[in-house]
């Protein structure tokens, strides 16, 4: 569904991605872990049209990605939830939700989807007038991940959801993480928090400075002993 | 000094004995005045803080001196000093807080425009002493009267050459002090200037005095030498957007470059007029004003900014 | 009370709904594409005289000339955009404005070109309404009314459709805009011609009270910076309730003063303002 080959990505002087290969199949669940500014939500800008590549090729469904101007590759199926969550903190829920279904193909389906949205996250339902800036961190968090899925994507980009939240939230987001894998969502999702997301991802890439430097299964990574050392502090 | 210069210094004394008419020398003393005025604005300009409202120091230096002179019977030499200190006690109450609160960008632009309507529609407001917007003119006395600052054509030459050359000198030393160095940090990066220890207000305040004290004393020649004042020619919004674009389409980061524009704006604008005539009225300025557009968007270092690039390409 | 303060105080109500209509103009555009255009009420100027070459020159009626001013200065704001900003919207945003100013300069000697620097009437003689002992005039109250009617229809366009939802976020975060799949140089293009619009919607009721020429734009341009900031700039609500506090220090400050000095207060107490509240009245801080 999605292969990367070869990318190369920076801002100004500075490479802060080389050579990167990854793929993502259909329906599968894939995690990008890795140090703080190793390249994680470069890697992810880079892939939703937030960053024009240097080098090398983003291929979704057959297409290279390089030929789509940015503003239409949501419409392609690509859906990014951004680090920090990014919600409009000046708009309610509900617009914020609407702002997911502005591309053409999806304002048909604004009412259905809204309801959808809302039945899987009824918190939403209940703060759909609140100004989004003034809600908890966690519920920004569902909001923004709702905002993503108003486009109906295909792949699902997370950049670090738990990133920020108190531990009992960060279960709860892991939870409606797997709650949408569960709908049938292919997700790729970067994360700190490593051992959560092995529980969750069907596979898993390390990143560090700007290159992948192991890839490999969920199970196989959580018994490699440098992986356990390293983020599993075992 | 080198030969080169001594000759060029030299030449600049000789236009009042050369064959020329009273127009041409008269154009001459404008482009000098005016382009004191625009050096000035740059003395602060260049380092982003971007003033729309120097049309208020003009208006304040040329209205206290020629007021204190109709009313009073004071002499300009004495009243001139007073406006300048009037300019820079308003430049100050305005920079003070903009430097300490970090007023920049847009809202330091605003807040100077408003400034500079403030002091014109003062003027219009007062118009019993003023004149209004009719304007005023100077009590005249016989011609060259030193104490009343009024010249002939001829003397005005030397006072307006010697006027710019001074107002040079200061670019120049602002320029070369240490100011510089502070005043590149601090418009680059505020903070990091703050970290590495220099005082941003103080420097701020400094070239803001220099260039509104300055400001202030070519209002005051300018309007000695027209005998003429007019609040929407000598302060408001109006003119404070001329001085701006004549020192920018110049160049404000190289030492002649406002004079360039000096120039460039007074010239190209006698040019159309003569061109045209009266028979088109706002022909001249309809082009000038599109060359000021064309001037931002792909000349904003001015004429003289690329053409100092182009020499220091060819160099290296 | 006296009755002539009472006008004054209505006749700065008034005032306030066109000034209103103003700032938001200039707001919008501040919000969205974050250039404040110097030459907006220049924009107005070009309005007026549209209306007044369309009717007084050619006898087209008004309720077909008006909104042909609209779509014409509608259509200046997008050339404003394509021609002059959006080549520089990398560029320093002192830059930008200064481009404005020199369309500023360009536009009022074109005007003057066109029309000479006469002061221009269309000649229309509406009537005066008496409220009592209250003698208000038709064109202005109609003005004020068709005012508050545009910036309904505005916050109608804004609140409801997808367009205006994007034109309200993009100023919120501009980054994130292309993962919603919004194309923000067309979102620009949007707001111009809808900047233009309400510029030309105010054109068309300034003209029916004041004389057009080609300085006009002097006299209600720099309040209208002023009330965008003072009410913080891009926030809508703030501008507006900015323009009536304005309006009134204008209308009332001119009836115990002079016109002049009432702006004088008016500017004074913007630039104390942004030293004691920089956000604006309502402004959110950054
Ligand atoms: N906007 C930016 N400009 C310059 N450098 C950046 C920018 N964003 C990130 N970087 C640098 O790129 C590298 C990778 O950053 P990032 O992708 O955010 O890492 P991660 O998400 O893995 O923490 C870091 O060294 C960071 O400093
Ligand atoms: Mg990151």
């Amino acid at each position: 569904m999605l292969e990367v080959a070869g990318l190369e990505a920076g801002y100004g002087g500075f490479r802060a991605l080389h050579d990167i290969a990854l793929t993502v199949e259909a329906g599968e669940a894939v995690a990008v872990v890795g140090p703080n500014g190793a390249g994680k939500t470069t890697l992810m800008r880079a892939i939703s049209g937030l960053l024009a590549p240097r080098a090398g090729r983003v291929v979704f469904e057959g297409t290279d990605l390089a030929a789509v101007p940015p503003h239409r590759i949501v419409e392609r199926g690509i859906a990014h939830v951004p680090e920090n969550r990014r919600l409009f903190p000046r708009l309610t829920v509900e617009e914020n939700l609407k702002m997911g279904a502005f591309s053409p193909a999806a304002r048909p389906h604004f009412a259905e989807r809204l309801e959808w949205v809302y039945s899987l996250f009824p918190r939403m339902r209940e703060r759909r007038a609140q100004v989004a800036g003034t809600m908890s961190g966690g519920e920004q968090q569902m909001c923004a991940i709702g905002r993503a899925l108003m486009s109906k994507p295909k792949l699902l980009l997370m950049d670090e959801p738990s990133a920020g939240l108190a531990p009992v939230i960060v279960d709860q987001v892991f939870d409606l993480v797997r709650r949408i894998r569960q709908e049938g969502f292919t997700v790729l999702i970067v994360e700190q928090n490593v051992r959560q997301v092995l529980e969750l991802v069907d596979r898993a890439y390390v990143l560090e400075v700007g290159t992948i430097r192991k890839s490999g299964t969920a199970a196989a990574l959580k018994s490699d002993p440098a992986i356990r050392e390293a983020y599993l502090g075992i | 000094m080198k030969p080169g210069w001594i000759l060029l210094g030299l030449a600049l004394l000789l236009p009042p004995f050369l064959p020329i008419s009273d127009y041409t020398l008269h154009i001459i003393i404008l482009v000098l005045l005016w382009a004191f005025v625009y050096t000035s604005w740059t003395v602060m300009g260049r380092f982003g803080l971007v003033s729309l409202g120097h049309g208020a120091f003009l208006g304040l230096g040329t209205y206290t001196t020629a007021l204190l002179w109709n009313h009073y019977g004071l002499s300009p030499w004495l009243g001139l000093p007073l406006g300048v200190i009037v300019a820079v006690a308003v430049a100050l109450v305005i920079g003070y807080p903009c430097s300490r609160l970090k007023v920049v960008g847009h809202y330091f632009a605003l807040v100077t425009l408003a400034l500079t309507e403030v002091v014109r529609l003062s003027i219009v407001a007062w118009r019993d002493v003023t004149g209004g917007s009719l304007g005023m003119t100077p009590n005249t006395v016989p011609p060259n009267s030193f104490e009343a600052m009024q010249f002939t054509r001829f003397t005005w030459y030397w006072v307006a050459l010697a006027a710019w050359a001074i107002g040079l000198y200061v670019w120049h030393r602002v320029d070369r002090s240490m100011t510089r160095a502070a005043m590149d940090a601090i418009s680059d990066d505020e903070t990091a200037a703050a970290a590495v220890g220099i005082d941003v207000t103080r420097q701020k305040l400094a070239v803001t005095t220099i260039s509104a004290a300055m400001t202030a004393v070519g209002g005051a020649l300018i309007g000695q030498y027209q005998m003429y004042l007019n609040p929407e020619t000598m302060a408001g919004v109006g003119v404070s957007l001329q001085i701006v674009f004549a020192a920018i389409s110049g160049g404000m980061y190289v030492i002649l470059g406002p004079t360039v524009g000096a120039v460039l704006t007074i010239v190209l604008q006698e040019f159309l007029r003569i061109l045209f005539g009266t028979r088109f009225i706002g022909a001249a300025a309809t082009i000038y004003g599109i060359m000021l557009i064309l001037f931002i968007i792909f000349m904003p270092t001015g004429i003289c900014g690329v053409i100092v690039d182009k020499l220091r390409k060819r160099r290296a | 009370m006296d009755i002539f303060l009472v006008e004054a105080i209505v006749n700065g109500i008034l005032l306030g709904g066109i000034l209103a209509l103003l700032a938001l103009g200039l707001n919008l555009i501040f919000g969205v594409i974050d250039v404040v255009w110097i030459a907006y009420a220049e924009l107005v100027m070009c309005g007026m005289y549209a209306i007044y070459w369309l009717y007084a020159v050619h006898g087209v009626p008004l309720p077909i000339a008006a909104p042909i001013a609209i779509v014409f200065v509608a259509i200046l704001g997008v050339l404003v955009h394509k021609l002059i900003i959006s080549p520089i919207l990398g560029s320093a945003p002192i830059n930008q404005l200064l481009a404005t100013g020199g369309l500023l300069f360009f536009l009022q000697s074109f005007a003057t070109l066109l029309f000479g620097a006469d002061f221009r009437n269309i000649g229309l003689r509406l009537p005066i309404v008496e409220v009592g002992e209250l003698f208000v005039s038709f064109a202005r109250l109609l003005a004020f009314g068709v005012a508050l009617l545009g910036m309904l229809g505005l916050w109608l366009f804004l609140k409801r459709t997808y367009v205006g939802t994007a034109i309200r976020a993009i100023a919120q975060d501009r980054e994130i805009m292309v993962l919603m799949g919004v194309d923000p140089s067309r979102v620009y293009l949007i707001t111009s011609a809808l900047g233009g619009g309400l510029a030309g919607l105010a054109s068309a009721l300034l003209v029916l009270q004041y004389d057009v020429h080609p300085f006009i734009g002097l006299s209600f341009g720099p309040i209208t910076f002023m009330i965008c900031v003072l009410g913080g700039l891009g926030s809508m609500v703030g501008g507006f309730i900015a323009a009536f506090i304005m309006s009134q220090i204008i209308s009332v400050g001119g009836f115990y003063t002079s016109i002049e000095l009432s702006y004088v207060l008016a500017f004074l107490l913007f630039i104390v303002m942004i030293f004691v509240r920089p956000q604006g009245l309502f402004g959110v801080k950054s």
